[in-house]
């Protein structure tokens, strides 16, 4: 069962990379996918926590919720991909802001990359080792950096090289922080050997050396909070996500950061139950409000539209850490708020995908009157907006107001004020986007993108997920629920 | 013993300097693989022999980062014919001073740093900290995409340099899935380099785009 999880995406990523027809190879990624997503499911009806290899992999609570996330994810975007590759055409493509000609990598990588790229997720999920951990969040590194590279030009190859260099340094740092981490163990002179395993480093959290601990969670925050795109190290997000193609941004924004998230979770695990919980909190809160306030200023004014989804989820990551960082119902909110935030997010990026193939721009000025030219993704892009600004009735709502809750209840007052000044800046800042795209009058459409308007598939799987986000707004259901109570109290949810 | 591996230590040290004051990629190259040999050599000389696993694991290790990702490194230069690094965002005199300075920082560091079991040497977390800062500062002072990339195995062998000279014994499996990510990560970054090279014509990358990387 464990394995499956990993190697069923594995394989087909291998046998995405041999000579097959375009159409098998669509079909692979497809029921791949969705043969995934029905393991992550037949998961949720397994009681007891399930483990393999001595432990090293485990389904816990938390690896199922992130890896419900991501699978749900994965399926919706391979169902777009369909939809983008038939209308991603073989011929070179002109770019619209230099205009120069370019083509697109062999479909055969992308959908191998693609697979891998899900294989490894799934790993990080699962890894109950911090040394397995590591190298899993490594490899998504090294499975995503071809994605981002799809459309051959210099940008999309500057953000993918920006993006394997600075994510490679900043998890060079993690791995040091696993170095620490073990140094602080044989400080403990128990004389049993103490492994890396998170298991057994909670039960033997209070003999670990707590200088050496506290330095291995530091290096481990800055290490995968490079990945998680907190701020200051999130310099490599805003040109990845708006290089990729839309279906890559959307996984990178709604799988692959909550995946980094959970490996500093995992440590602030160990962190709390060494009796150091408010030290790793008020490190979390620290970069979560940096990662907010930065991401707010950045908003404002942004001329592009995948820039503008990719700061907000520098945003929304910083919302996830201060949740965690204030801990009790807040994080219990941080942990609905990964879902949620998910949800919209992916769905933005893969309507975003439909604005960009008919407009062939990426600039806000240019992609008035989404009402008239695409009726059903401007409708999605107001609402999916909407949601990602918290508005109710939308998921994002309940879980920012438990969270803002969990700042007032401590009686946090300065936290809870620049939480709000971020949010109500975002607000501002991504709603004056939407409302010019949707209803401004005056659409000026390129020619020869006429023919490119809304298909099913190109909506159905945004449309989906913001449904989902909508749903979740007005009923959570009850496992749901009591999944994230229980995940939230992992990391000291529960004061 | 304990004389030998002092004297290593120091020798890694220089090899750092060297690294900051070379124009020639060449070089960097070999100096990088001699900083991986020494770093390999330097378990094997403590007061007790580690155990056979422990030695072949070192030695798989010394293996890929003296011989085969210096390989993939050199093949890049080949394609790509590139012959030294000029007109560096930081010169080399000033590359030099800096690093100076830099030791100086990490040995009033390492002094902060008590090891639990102790007896690792005075000059060892130093040498570690500044290896990884030489590794941090190539890539941030210098615009050659493969300079960077040598910055990178700088940083990793510092890195490595902390869980080999205390003895953090990691499960094998999860050193070779670090061996095996650091290889990918030099192979993926070597087929980058050569389509920046393909497209552009050069390799800097701070001109790949207006943005550019300069940070």
């Amino acid at each position: 069962m464990i394995w499956a999880l990993i190697l069923v995406p594995a394989t087909g990523g291998i046998l995405a990379f041999l000579p097959l027809a375009v159409r098998w190879r669509r079909v692979l990624l497809v029921a791949t996918a969705a043969l995934h997503f029905a393991l992550v499911l037949a998961s949720w009806q397994v009681p007891a926590a399930l483990s393999a290899a001595d432990g090293w992999l485990a389904i816990d609570d938390a690896a199922l919720l992130f890896l419900t996330i991501s699978s749900t994810l994965f399926l919706a975007a391979a169902l777009y991909a369909i939809g983008y590759l038939s209308t991603d055409t073989k011929k070179p493509i002109r770019d619209y802001l230099e205009g120069f000609d370019f083509g697109n990598r062999p479909e055969g990588i992308f959908i191998g990359c693609l697979l891998l790229f899900l294989a490894t997720m799934s790993a990080v999920a699962l890894a109950q080792h911090l040394g397995l951990l590591w190298v899993a969040v490594e490899a998504t590194t090294l499975t995503s950096a071809p994605l981002i590279y799809y459309h051959r030009h210099h940008r999309s190859l500057s953000a993918a090289w920006k993006y394997l260099l600075i994510c490679s340094v900043g998890i060079s740092l993690a791995m040091l922080g696993n170095f620490f981490l073990a140094v602080s163990t044989t400080a403990a002179g128990a004389g049993k050997e103490i492994t890396l395993l998170i298991p057994v480093l909670l039960d033997h959290a209070s003999v670990l050396s707590p200088t050496w601990l506290k330095a291995a969670f530091l290096l481990m925050l800055v290490g995968y909070g490079t990945k998680m795109g907190l701020a200051p190290m999130h310099t490599w997000l805003p040109d990845a996500h708006s290089e990729a193609p839309s279906l890559v941004s959307a996984l990178l924004s709604g799988a692959l950061l909550n995946c980094a998230f959970l490996a500093v979770l995992r440590m602030q695990s160990v962190l709390a139950a060494a009796g150091m919980g408010g030290f790793g909190r008020s490190m979390l809160l620290l970069f979560g409000l940096l990662s907010m306030l930065w991401a707010a200023m950045l908003l404002i004014a942004q001329s592009d539209y995948k820039r503008l989804l990719a700061y907000s989820s520098v945003e929304h990551m910083g919302v996830l850490a201060v949740g965690v960082g204030l801990g009790g119902v807040a994080a219990t909110g941080a942990m609905l708020h990964a879902v949620n935030h998910s949800l919209a997010k992916a769905g933005l990026f893969l309507v975003a995908g439909n604005i960009l193939a008919a407009y062939r721009t990426k600039d806000i000025l240019s992609t008035w009157g989404l009402r008239h030219t695409l009726p059903f993704s401007g409708f999605l892009w107001l609402a999916g907006i909407l949601a990602v600004v918290g508005s109710p009735p939308f998921g994002l709502f309940t879980s920012e107001l438990m969270i803002l809750k969990g700042a007032v209840d401590t009686e946090r007052w300065a936290v809870a004020a620049g939480y709000l000044a971020a949010l109500g800046i975002a607000f501002g800042a991504m709603m004056w986007a939407a409302l010019q795209m949707v209803y401004g009058s005056a659409p000026r459409m390129p020619k020869e993108t006429e023919q490119k308007r809304d298909t099913f598939l190109s909506v159905a799987a945004p449309g989906l997920l913001t449904a989902g986000v909508l749903l979740l707004g007005l009923w959570i259901p009850g496992p749901l629920e009591e999944m994230v109570q229980r995940v939230a109290a992992l990391w000291g949810g529960a004061l | 013993m304990q004389a030998v591996r002092e004297i290593l230590v120091i020798v890694l040290i220089l090899l750092n300097f060297r690294l900051l004051g070379t124009s020639r990629l060449g070089a960097c190259v070999q100096t990088v693989a001699l900083q991986a040999v020494v770093i390999g050599l330097l378990p094997l000389l403590g007061p007790r022999l580690p155990a056979p696993w422990v030695i072949a694991m070192v030695a798989a290790a010394t293996l890929v980062k003296a011989v085969v990702l210096p390989a993939l490194v050199r093949r890049a230069l080949r394609e790509t014919g590139v012959v030294r690094e000029l007109e560096p965002l930081m010169g080399y005199t000033l590359s030099i001073l800096t690093g100076t300075g830099l030791l100086v920082l990490c040995y009033l560091a390492g002094r902060q740093l008590q090891l639990p079991q102790g007896g690792a040497g005075q000059l060892l977390i130093p040498a570690t900290l500044f290896t990884m800062l030489t590794g941090l500062f190539l890539i941030v002072a210098r615009r050659k995409a493969i300079t960077q990339v040598l910055g990178f195995l700088v940083l990793e062998n510092g890195i490595y340099l902390f869980g080999v000279a205390f003895a953090v014994h990691e499960p094998w499996l999860v050193q070779t899935g670090v061996l095996l990510d650091v290889f990918a990560a030099v192979f993926v970054m070597g087929i980058t380099i050569y389509q920046i090279n393909r497209e552009f014509d050069h390799i800097d990358t701070d001109r790949l785009s207006t943005q550019g990387l300069k940070r």
